[in-house]
């Protein structure tokens, strides 16, 4: 039996929905004007920049959009599938900052400390996709979005959450995966990534937002609404209603998203928090937040659509007990709750640091809670009986066959991030972030980078070279010139 | 006027009970209370006591909110009665207060605003999606002492150098503090843009603002006091 959270019954769902339907009706959902003629033609009102949705359009375009689909991996295997109950999880993303790993002090981030964060994510199995994890503070601005994508397609071979910084910016991405997958359509038939697009509270569907909304849809990539409710400041303070909140920002996205490209690929997703009403802060550990990702998520698997959260992320400001409190947590309820993609390992202090320390130490709350959702099975025909006929009362399982072939499906073995006594450590009392930063040294020295095909390489190196000379960008930081090129250096 | 008066009008504050804070100041006026004495004893007491309670975390947002709007519904009453009388509050400083260009994230701003307001600041809050041009207008129509700029997006946190720019291009920058915040905004980028102070939250940013007010004093001091050559 696969264990199951659930935080509300049918007939609140049902009340949520009619809200929901409501609220884009009346009120409406403020859109950007490229998006009204979309909009009027399916039979939506619109005035003032306010589109008046009704619940039959609504609900056709929720039928449209597809139940599942899979993100793939650079060698074209689905490696992510979006839809059912299916969990998985990668590193919170677009993080500004990291914790220094010598200093443990936060720092503005660099192209090196994300290529670092990929590299130890793609060594660990708990993290089924990347992500664009990081600003890099030693690139420009206005490339910033493109630049920290190319350096995780360039180091990891994993599917990849990622997301533009602007409505203009987003063909600039989408051109570098198409090099990266050999071609547009490619990239349709089969996609690396998927994209984060944030509607801004309370029910607006801004100019950026709205545009990558339809130029994801046209271009057939995954888009995944990340509705934002702040309860108690820029949605209802109660729980249930901010959960209306993120349903109709879910549902005129994907309304706004189905009207461009019917079937085109979209996830019912957010990263809803509590408004902490001492402080202002939005406490991504808090568990009524974690309540919220839970609650959304389930309206979103109601109505049978592939879901997403933003769980497992810490508030402590440095790797503590607090801050692993909170992440394993989450981690265990986004897993019991179902929700296909669980961003957010990493961080700390309220999303604006990320750590690749806590990284590896959120991947064994991931890993247990992987193991949490496998449940409890009947592996023997009888579950005690004949291993006890073998026994006696002697009680000398060790020895049994089953104990041999079964141990290692029923237990979890971690890390030696997880202190279980082994010989290994004895004489030693290393505390958790000396075990972390060990943990990272040993998955960096066994990380490969694997190349793609040359001539892609350097399809994707003379892209990188012309948009980054544009911003005045000299080189390419981080990325080595591959060998076959020349000698290895920095570009 | 008697003490219990400034006392409930004090308290009215606390409570976050406009309506009973205008009705108190209306009394006053009746009564023929001088409209400073009013604010000066009963009402901006109030914002203190409320501003030191947020400070000691036993009080909290929404209880601030109502305290400030009751203040303002308590000075709708009272500023009619000043201006009569060519009185001024004394202030702790003016601020101009808004959210860049193309940003229309509002709450950091007014939380920042509400706690200044309770600080006995005055503040202009301009509002989102300002451009630099509109700052430099309001700070010289409100004889603003700091500007303060708010930006929740990376993408927009650029803007705040554009406030900059507009306050140098219109000659006040050297009368004018700039103060910056938002999420996405460091001590660094303050720096690099040349802002004179960076604020991580709202609590930060009143003690920000008292200090730029301190630096904008002790300058105007050393310009005013006669320059003493040696001999």
């Amino acid at each position: 039996m696969r264990p199951k959270l659930a935080l509300l019954d049918q007939p609140l769902i049902e009340r949520i929905l009619a809200e929901a339907f409501q609220l884009i009706e009346d009120p409406g959902v403020r859109v950007a004007p490229d998006v009204v003629e979309l909009l009027r033609a399916a039979g939506v009102t619109v005035h003032d920049g306010v589109a008046h949705i009704p619940e039959d359009v609504a609900r056709r375009s929720l039928a449209l959009a597809p139940r599942e689909f899979y993100l793939y991996d650079r060698s074209g295997k689905p490696a992510v599938h979006y839809g059912g109950d299916n969990v998985h999880f990668d590193p919170g993303s677009s993080c500004l900052n990291i914790l220094d790993p010598a200093t443990q002090q936060a720092r503005p981030a660099q192209s090196a400390d994300l290529v670092r964060l990929v590299q130890v994510a793609e060594m660990l199995p708990q993290f089924a996709a990347q992500s664009t994890a990081m600003v890099c503070n030693d690139v420009p601005q206005e490339i910033g979005d493109w630049y920290r994508l190319l350096l995780v397609l360039w180091y990891s071979e994993k599917p990849v959450v990622t997301g533009a910084f602007s409505a203009s910016s987003l063909h600039t991405l989408l051109e570098l995966l198409a090099l990266e997958s050999g071609s547009s359509a490619a990239l349709r038939n089969k996609p690396r990534a998927i994209f984060d697009v944030c509607p801004s509270p309370p029910l607006n569907w801004s100019e950026f937002a709205s545009e990558n909304l339809v130029e994801l849809a046209r271009a057939g990539v995954p888009a995944e609404i990340v509705s934002v409710p702040m309860a108690g400041a820029t949605a209802p303070v109660t729980l249930a209603g901010s959960v209306v909140q993120h349903a109709a920002e879910c549902i005129s996205g994907i309304t706004i998203h189905q009207l461009a490209q019917a079937g085109a690929p979209i996830v019912w997703g957010g990263a809803p928090a509590i408004f902490d009403m001492r402080t202002g802060k939005t406490p991504m550990g808090a568990i009524e937040t974690a309540m919220l990702d839970v609650a959304c998520a389930q309206v979103g698997k109601y109505l049978g659509l592939p879901t997403h959260a933003y769980m497992v992320a810490g508030d402590g400001r440095v790797i503590d007990a607090q801050s692993e409190m909170e992440s394993g947590m989450s981690a265990v309820l986004g897993a019991l709750a179902g929700i296909n993609m669980i961003s957010g390992a990493g961080m700390l202090d309220f999303l604006a640091c990320h750590s690749i320390e806590k990284l590896v130490i959120d991947a064994e709350a991931i890993a247990s809670a992987q193991r949490l959702i496998e449940g409890i099975e009947s592996r023997t025909e009888s579950l005690a009986v004949a291993m006890f006929a073998q026994t006696g009362l002697h009680g000398d399982f060790l020895k049994l066959k089953e104990t041999r072939a079964l141990f290692r499906q029923e237990q979890h073995f971690p890390s030696a991030i997880i202190d279980r006594g082994l010989p290994s450590m004895d004489g030693t009392t290393p505390g958790i972030l000396d075990r972390a930063q060990q943990r990272v040294e040993q998955l960096l020295s066994t990380y490969t980078r694997h190349p793609l095909a040359p001539e892609r390489e350097q399809e994707i190196i003379a892209f990188a070279q012309r948009e980054a000379g544009k911003a005045g960008l000299e080189g390419l930081p981080e990325i080595l010139r591959p060998q076959y090129v020349g000698e290895p250096r920095l570009i | 006027m008697s003490d219990d008066t400034f006392s409930a009008m004090r308290q009215s504050i606390i409570d976050g009970a406009p309506d009973q804070a205008s009705e108190l100041a209306q009394q006053a006026v009746a009564a023929g209370i001088a409209p400073l004495d009013a604010i000066n004893h009963g009402y901006v007491p109030g914002m203190h006591a409320v501003g030191e309670q947020f400070a000691r975390g036993q009080m909290y947002l929404p209880d601030m909110m109502a305290s400030a709007e009751a203040m303002r519904s308590a000075m709708a009453v009272l500023d009619p009665e000043l201006k009569k009388l060519g009185a001024e509050r004394s202030m702790e400083g003016v601020v101009v207060l808004g959210t860049t260009k193309g940003d229309i994230h509002e709450i950091g701003k007014m939380l920042v605003g509400t706690l200044l307001t309770a600080h006995g600041f005055r503040v202009h809050d301009l509002g989102v999606d300002v451009a630099g041009d509109t700052f430099a207008a309001k700070a010289r129509e409100f004889g603003a002492d700091i500007v303060g700029v708010s930006a929740l997006l990376t993408t927009t946190m650029r803007n705040q150098k554009g406030v900059i720019e507009a306050l140098e291009k219109a000659g006040l920058r050297s009368q004018v503090k700039v103060m910056v915040g938002g999420a996405p905004v460091t001590r660094r980028w303050a720096e690099e843009i040349g802002a004179d102070g960076y604020a991580k939250d709202a609590m930060s940013a009143v003690a920000l603002a008292r200090e730029l007010m301190q630096q904008k004093i002790q300058k105007q001091q050393q310009t005013q006091s006669p320059v003493v050559e040696s001999a």
